[in-house]
């Protein structure tokens, strides 16, 4: 069974259609990148993955079932790391795990199981009573795919999971990941902005832009299709190298003022 | 452990770890109490009021609770972009459990906080006219609690960033105090002011607290006990329907 099936989806808001009739699959226990510039239509075909929006049109499955009709199902079947943190800063590591083990409907000793497993696994089990704003944004990261993971979710979604990180620790949570994958199996879907950890760490790779999937395979093959050695040189030969401009977003505009009022948003 | 639980555990953490911010919201309540009651005391007193004191503490408790309820509620706008609350909405829950939860803990933070304000009434000489009624007192406080709490996230959930926040302090919370017979009298006002004070939830609030613990009753004691439930449910309502049509 494929971790995601994809076919003719479609998201219009109003007037503007972002995602358009795209199409793709990704394979159970596969590292998939989903690339795509600026407005592209990435976030929004996450969304509707993940459960945040109802599609337009189309047929969409996660791990078989259909997230619109089986909600609770599919979500019990992934794990999310989002863009911006959504860990409780006023709370410790080990209280921001165990809040999503009840949430997840998790009883209490597979809860603390797992807690005390996964803390281990991304090196903060020393930092178990810290509270979250004493974290680093690395170590904050890594707690987030940690607290993701706790109900033994099928697929792993993150959003530019190392934007903004040291190289130390974007090459330890890749390590993370990886093992992970090999190790049981879970279907890793990220996306991001870094060509070069895309082509490093993704079996296949989608591009979207515009709300269309303009390619997809593996890293050598869309090398190949666009003659370009690099990924990122592929990447910008299939989207164009005009800049695209985005309104700033509402969440562009929160950041600053969480900067501002939450001082270093590392 | 219910989720209900933990949420409503989790508002209780995040107050009790911020000592500063426990003591910084008592701020204004502490200032209001001291500079109005022994300030406009001794004229009240003159114009026959009697112990200003008395009349002013229940409005000041009452100021407390809305205020915290309401900026409880509304971190809401906060809390769906960077907090858990963001985690929440791809969970295996329902928005309801999860804006019940935490408008329960909202609500008992505020209540919690109206306790306090009441202690330190007695600590500059307010005495209540007997502390068997304090129960009562105690449902009036988490009443308005509930009520503010569910108004914060219900007008939350429609606001997408903070800039509407300014304005809702000004426009919303600060006209609703002022306007509640938490600072003065209701009836020998103008007819006008009556009537903006009787559409104003947080009167009957005020007007049950006051009634319970010094014996002053503006609308009596069952239509405030009715009014509040009542605006409070709708409230609960509204803020659940609210909630649930949060897109992130």
């Amino acid at each position: 069974m494929n971790s995601i099936e994809v076919k003719n989806l479609t998201k219009k808001f109003k007037e503007f259609t972002a995602v358009n009739g795209i199409s793709f699959t990704v394979a159970s226990g596969e590292i998939f990148a989903f690339l795509g510039p600026n407005g592209a239509g990435k976030s929004t075909t996450i969304k509707m993955l993940t459960t945040l929006l109802k599609p337009t049109s189309g047929e969409l499955k996660l791990n078989g079932h259909n997230p619109e009709k089986e909600g609770d199902v599919v979500r019990h079947s992934f794990g999310i790391v989002f863009q911006d943190p959504s860990l409780d800063d006023e709370l410790t590591a080990f209280e921001n795990m165990e809040f999503h083990g009840v949430l997840y409907n998790m009883p209490k000793e597979l809860r603390r199981k797992r807690i005390t497993e996964l803390l281990a696994f991304v090196d903060l089990t020393d930092r178990r009573d810290s509270l979250i704003k004493e974290f680093s944004g690395g170590m904050k990261r890594r707690l987030e795919i940690a607290r993701g993971l706790m109900h033994h979710p099928k697929i792993i979604f993150l959003d530019e999971p190392t934007l903004g990180l040291d190289p130390q620790t974007r090459n330890h949570m890749w390590t993370y990941l990886q093992e992970l994958n090999k190790k049981e199996g879970i279907t890793v879907f990220f996306t991001t902005h870094y060509m070069e950890e895309a082509d490093k760490v993704a079996q296949r790779i989608a591009v979207i832009d515009h709300g269309v999937i303009v390619a997809s395979g593996t890293s050598a093959e869309l090398k190949a299709k666009t003659g370009k050695q690099t990924l990122e040189k592929a990447f910008l030969s299939l989207t164009g190298h005009e800049i695209r401009d985005e309104g700033a977003s509402v969440s562009d505009g929160m950041r600053a003022h969480r900067q501002m009022w939450r001082g270093k948003t590392k | 452990m219910s989720t209900i639980y933990i949420l409503w555990l989790r508002q209780l953490k995040r107050y009790f770890r911020s000592k500063s911010r426990m003591i910084g919201s008592l701020g204004q309540p502490i200032l209001f109490l001291v500079a109005l009651g022994f300030g406009l005391g001794p004229v009240y007193e003159k114009a026959g009021g009697g112990n200003y004191i008395a009349f002013l503490a229940p409005g000041i408790i009452g100021m407390s609770i809305l205020f915290t309820a309401m900026f409880s509620g509304i971190e809401v706008i906060w809390d769906r972009q960077f907090g858990f609350l963001k985690e929440t909405m791809v969970a295996p829950v329902s928005r309801f459990t999860i804006m019940f939860g935490r408008t329960l803990g909202g609500a008992t933070v505020a209540s919690l906080q109206g306790c306090v304000v009441f202690l330190i009434s007695l600590a500059i000489g307010f005495r209540p006219l007997s502390f068997v009624t304090l129960p009562l007192a105690f449902v009036f406080m988490f009443l308005i609690a509930l009520l503010f709490t569910a108004f914060g996230t219900a007008l939350a959930s429609r606001l997408d960033d903070m800039q509407g926040f300014q304005l809702i302090m000004n426009f919303v919370i600060m006209p609703i105090f002022f306007l509640s017979g938490a600072l003065f009298p209701i009836e020998g006002t103008s007819k006008v002011l009556g009537v903006i004070a009787s559409l104003n939830p947080l009167s009957y609030g005020i007007d049950g607290l006051r009634g319970v613990l010094i014996g002053v009753n503006h609308f009596g004691l069952w239509t405030d006990v009715g009014i509040l439930s009542a605006v409070t449910l709708a409230f609960l309502g509204l803020g659940s329907y609210m909630f649930s049509k949060i897109q992130i």
